[in-house]
């Protein structure tokens, strides 16, 4: 391979020194080519390494919601928790929405008064639309009264959706 | 329904595919990824499924899990498209192009490596939508 011999012969050699190689690397020597590119890796694989670590923590986290807008039963076709509702916005392709389905299944039954309904992206792009869904699956946390108070994208944590219940009173 | 190891081991062999592709700057490497995305998507035919079929499945064992093979195959359209619009322009003669459409692709593949993060199948409910996958 011809970077080898480059970086072992030294880039200094008057063969190398000036030449372009052909993909238009203007002016660049070889071995200033090469750090280039490896840079560039370097770079793009700290840059990926940045958005998954990013991912991973947001992942799942319930966070309150202000000012909210209200889901009541009507709009939601089913009926709401004494105490609070959590909503689940799915696919039919979507892998990670049975692990979610799992979690909130399991809270709203040890949980008193805390429905869990399930929403089919597909079949209601109006509520999709209506509360910016963009990934699935994307948790709303209701109150009695059907207003957003907390809302999670991904597979939500127990720990964090009980904190999101508590933080709107709700034990 | 697909074994979600598959294509993660998929990923794998893309992210080594892309990072020689920019480091040697080398089109053929980048064409070769092209080609693997371009019979993944649109044949039965996947090349890194197959090695992952043959040669590691048998010692991993059965899945815990099954996913829908449909968000993984529109993630190998759109890595056919960056890398593809790469290759297009670097055999146009546009500088830089094999290490551009390679590093995108590389971003991409190296996040679902080594985070499990598919944003191809991220984008797959966003193309239903909008009617551009079904």
């Amino acid at each position: 391979m011809w970077w080898v011999k480059v970086i072992v012969g030294g880039p200094l050699d008057s063969d190398h020194v000036g030449r372009e190689s052909g993909g238009g690397g203007g002016c660049l020597t070889y071995v200033d080519q090469f750090s280039v590119r490896v840079g560039l890796l370097v770079l793009l694989v700290a840059a990926a390494v940045a958005v998954g670590v990013w991912r991973r923590r947001t992942d799942g986290r319930a966070r309150a919601v202000a000012g909210g807008d209200v889901l009541d039963a009507a709009a939601l076709r089913a009926p709401l928790g004494s105490r609070a509702t959590l909503v689940q916005f799915s696919t039919d392709f979507c892998q990670p929405c049975k692990a979610a389905h799992r979690v909130l299944a399991r809270e709203a039954d040890r949980t008193p008064g805390v429905a869990h309904v399930e929403v089919d992206a597909a079949d209601r792009d109006d509520l999709v639309r209506r509360f910016g869904v963009r990934r699935t699956p994307t948790l709303l946390v209701l109150d009695p009264g059907g207003r957003v108070v907390g809302r999670a994208g991904g597979v939500p944590d127990p720990g964090d959706i009980r904190a999101a219940l508590a933080e709107a009173g709700i034990r | 329904m697909i074994d979600p190891r598959g294509p993660r081991f998929a990923a794998a062999l893309t992210t080594l595919v892309l990072a020689a592709a920019l480091l040697t700057g080398s089109v053929w490497l980048l064409a070769f990824q092209v080609a693997v995305f371009a019979l993944t998507w649109a044949t039965p035919i996947a090349p890194y499924g197959l090695l992952y079929r043959h040669l590691l499945r048998p010692r991993l064992g059965p899945p815990a899990e099954l996913e829908d093979a449909r968000p993984p195959r529109f993630a190998q359209l759109v890595g056919l498209l960056v890398t593809g619009a790469g290759l297009v322009l670097a055999v146009a003669g546009v500088p830089w192009a094999v290490e551009a459409g390679a590093g995108l692709g590389l971003v991409a593949a190296f996040l679902n490596a080594a985070f499990g993060l598919c944003l191809g199948c991220e984008l797959y409910l966003l193309a239903r939508r909008t009617h551009l996958a079904h």
